[in-house]
């Protein structure tokens, strides 16, 4: 039962990394490439994001009914930076969506998308700033450690800082590679596949900077890394499909379909490799043990309800979700 | 200010402002569907672009809503996490029904929104239902686990823990059906009448405007029946409270001495001090009725009730007074409504009417922010009634004032924003669409 909720809140939390993670990169990229893009990105994004948002929505029901004390612990001693996600998840769906229906063209528009970029790339910075905090192992629940210790230092740091550039970047090549696919124009085209590889390397650069700075803060990412098997043979076919994208992204012919499945597994393949690396630790804990999924969990008749109404819940939304992508996003295509 | 209260006021902030969200979110597919409905069965264009109209508006709503949503969602932890790490377990339940139910309105909604080029006719209606269904179950799931809060059930407290959960029942506690029922109402009650509202302001701008008329018929169709039912839920949900919380009932009466009978307070100012009300109307057994269906019956009052546990008494009785006296004014406008359009059609159409339904715009979500001080303020000082008190559930962080300032700068600066660009769509309603400009 355990294992089974375990793989749902895997499963939301990819398809919000890449769904939701896309919308945020949607957001970076007008930011790269400007006025003219805005309008393929809004009309991209308008039918899905909400919908596709809500897979963090489930992610959080699933943390603190089936893990209360991670849920608990995390919104403790992470309040600032998540108080920051909070701040960038408002900003962000509020002017994007005054954007897209408000009427008047003008001055409110450039606000709107000023607001719009800015949150776009500040929420995936703090989001994995806190993925960072919670596998660094700098977190604690001491008290007597004062503020500083307890409450900033756990997140302000190079590695989170690093964790969270990352993330910011990983979103942003998702949703450019998605892009490619969204526009009919050669020209705008072009530009996405440009900024698709060029968000490539910048992913790779900072993987690697993800795995030095761990080291640089005592924590042994690469040793444990190198210990798991399924975590090597995921980095392996993530990185293998690097260059089959950039040669679908060369082609002048849409691939969209191979394109998009191609990044698709490869992002998955990313997190997949780090969840095997981290299972069952949810939040390593400085001096004393971790929390995992067994220690947290929630009593069996808690569990047992859960996972009825989150398997009752996923038969309903897959469905619409399906109706959904392929009336807006397969017919289109 | 001291982290308490900041966290206590943050919390209302955010509910106080995703409740307006909420209750739109809840009325307004119902509106969209049957007009569009109506468009089906009759073809007339301008049911079609009252729907469309309203859409635009629901649109930004529904996506202000989801928002300030999610943000409930990471506040619960936030500001409460001693709270969620013991409840989490035992009304989690609730709230992953309420997400599910919440996904598929923003599935159904986004076909809605978009699909009207795409999809069969009936399709798309059917997409309006589904996301009313959905909307209406997600608010009730919420209001469950609030019902919670208030008549706790479930599982056993044992040495500050709780043990043997059964979330199944702790979903169906005692309060759940009453609070429910209110709060499904309240929201019909609170849109349908600023909606109607908002169509009555435009009429007597723009008198006989046929789109302007038939939008404020639809509105008050759901809004005049949801309104009559408002004080018969009321009255179920005050007898209920009186069983489980006399210390919340003796707080919104402010009856400060165990009486029998027990008179009706009707309005004034509680004093603590002096255990009294001043300047207020008394009905003589008036309580004892309401409460438990005796003129002579005995009502528990505050003198029952340690003083440490005492809900904030002025606050309470004061919202209580002003959401009964606003359903009241409603529920006679309804029935006023419901008999013109039986008998005395032609009576819809005078200004003076007009200027009655203009004037309730905003009546129904004052009253809902009302009822909502009422219920929060009336449960305090507990979290979880009996169980977890407020104090013992809020966050360790130091400085919680600094994010219920940042919050509430947000939230007022969009609330402007809002307005504003209200305004703004309905200005336009009449470029848009031709039927607006008809008489």
């Amino acid at each position: 039962m355990l294992i089974l909720i375990v793989i749902i809140l895997g499963v939301s939390f990819i398809l919000y990394t890449l769904l939701g993670g896309a919308d945020f990169g949607a957001g970076i990229v007008e930011t790269f490439e400007g006025k003219r893009e805005e309008l393929t990105i809004s009309r991209a994004m308008a039918p899905v994001w909400e919908a596709n948002h809500v897979w963090l929505i489930l992610a959080m029901v699933i943390l603190f009914t089936g893990f209360p004390a991670v849920y608990a612990s995390l919104s403790w001693v992470l309040h600032i930076p998540l108080m920051m996600v909070l701040l960038g998840i408002i900003m962000r769906g509020t002017a994007f969506t005054f954007r897209h229906y408000d009427v008047h063209q003008g001055r409110s528009h450039k606000y709107y998308s000023f607001l719009f970029r800015v949150s776009s790339f500040i929420t995936p910075v703090f989001l994995g700033m806190i993925l960072g905090a919670m596998i660094l192992g700098e977190i604690s629940f001491d008290r007597s450690q004062g503020f500083y210790r307890m409450f900033i230092a756990p997140w302000l740091n190079w590695f989170c800082f690093t964790m969270g550039l990352f993330t910011a970047c990983l979103f942003a090549y998702l949703a450019s590679v998605f892009l490619v696919g969204e526009t009919k124009i050669e020209r705008e085209r072009i530009k996405y596949a440009k900024f698709s590889k060029h968000s490539m390397i910048a992913t790779l650069v900072l993987g690697l900077l993800v795995f030095i700075m761990a080291e640089a803060e005592g924590h042994s990412l690469t040793r444990t890394f190198l210990h798991s098997i399924p975590s090597i043979i995921m980095l392996v076919i993530a990185v293998l499909l690097g260059p089959l994208i950039w040669h679908f992204l060369n082609k002048e012919k849409n691939k969209t379909v191979y394109l998009r499945l191609g990044v698709g597994i490869q992002v998955t393949a990313i997190l997949v490799g780090w969840f095997c690396i981290q299972f069952p630790v949810l939040i390593e804990v400085k001096n004393a043990s971790e929390l995992t999924f067994y220690n947290t969990q929630a009593p069996a008749a808690t569990l047992e309800q859960l996972l009825i109404a989150l398997i009752v819940g996923l038969l309903l939304v897959i469905p619409g979700f399906v109706f959904l992508f392929r009336v807006f996003k397969i017919r289109s295509m | 200010m001291d982290d308490l209260i900041a966290a206590r006021l943050q919390m209302a902030v955010s509910l106080g402002f995703h409740i307006v969200f909420a209750c739109i979110g809840m009325t307004m597919p119902v509106l969209m569907a049957f007009s569009e409905w109506r468009w089906l069965k009759t073809g007339k264009q301008v049911y079609l672009d009252i729907t469309k109209a309203w859409s635009k508006g629901v649109a930004i709503f529904f996506a202000v809503g989801a928002v300030s949503g999610t943000v409930l969602s990471f506040e619960l932890g936030l500001l409460w996490p001693q709270f969620m790490k013991h409840a989490g377990a035992i009304i989690g339940m609730p709230f992953s029904w309420e997400g599910t139910a919440f996904f598929i309105e923003a599935i159904a909604l986004g076909v809605f929104l978009y699909g009207w080029n795409r999809l069969n006719k009936w399709v798309h209606w059917l997409s309006g239902v589904l996301v009313s269904i959905s909307g209406i179950l997600s608010g009730i799931f919420v209001v469950s686990a609030n019902a919670w809060m208030n008549s706790p059930a479930g599982f056993d407290w044992v040495n500050g823990r709780a043990v043997n959960i059964d979330p199944v029942k702790a979903m169906f506690n005692d309060a759940w059906l009453s609070q429910a029922i209110h709060m499904t109402l309240a929201a019909f009650v609170s849109t349908a009448f600023a909606v109607a509202g908002v169509h009555a302001f435009l009429l007597l701008k723009n008198r006989g405007r046929l789109f302007h008329q038939q939008a404020v018929k639809t509105a008050l169709i759901f809004g005049s029946v949801a309104a009559v039912l408002q004080p018969i839920s009321g009255d179920f949900s005050a007898k209920d409270v009186a069983k489980r919380q006399p210390a919340k009932l003796a707080a919104l009466e402010a009856l400060y001495k165990t009486s029998k009978p027990a008179d009706l307070v009707i309005g004034g100012f509680p004093n603590n001090k002096e255990q009294r009300v001043n300047y207020a109307i008394h009905i003589p057994g008036g309580l004892s009725f309401l409460a438990k269906g005796d003129l002579n019956a005995e009502v528990e009052g505050l003198d029952k009730v340690p003083k440490e546990d005492w809900p904030p008494v002025m606050i309470t009785h004061i919202s209580f007074q002003l959401m009964v006296m606003i359903g009241f004014f409603l529920a006679f406008v309804s029935l006023l409504y419901l008999v013109f359009s039986i008998k005395w059609r032609h009576v819809l159409m005078k200004k003076w009417w007009l200027c009655v339904i203009a004037f309730a715009t905003p009546l129904g979500f004052i009253a809902v922010e009302a009822g909502w001080t009422v219920t929060e303020t009336g449960r305090q000082p507990w979290i979880i009634y009996g169980i977890m008190r407020t104090k013992d559930a809020v966050s360790s962080m130091p400085g919680l004032r600094y994010s219920f300032f940042v919050i509430t700068i947000v939230y007022l600066l969009l609330s402007l924003i809002i307005t504003w660009l209200m305004r703004r769509q309905i200005n336009t309603i009449h470029e848009f669409y031709p039927t607006a400009k008809t008489l």
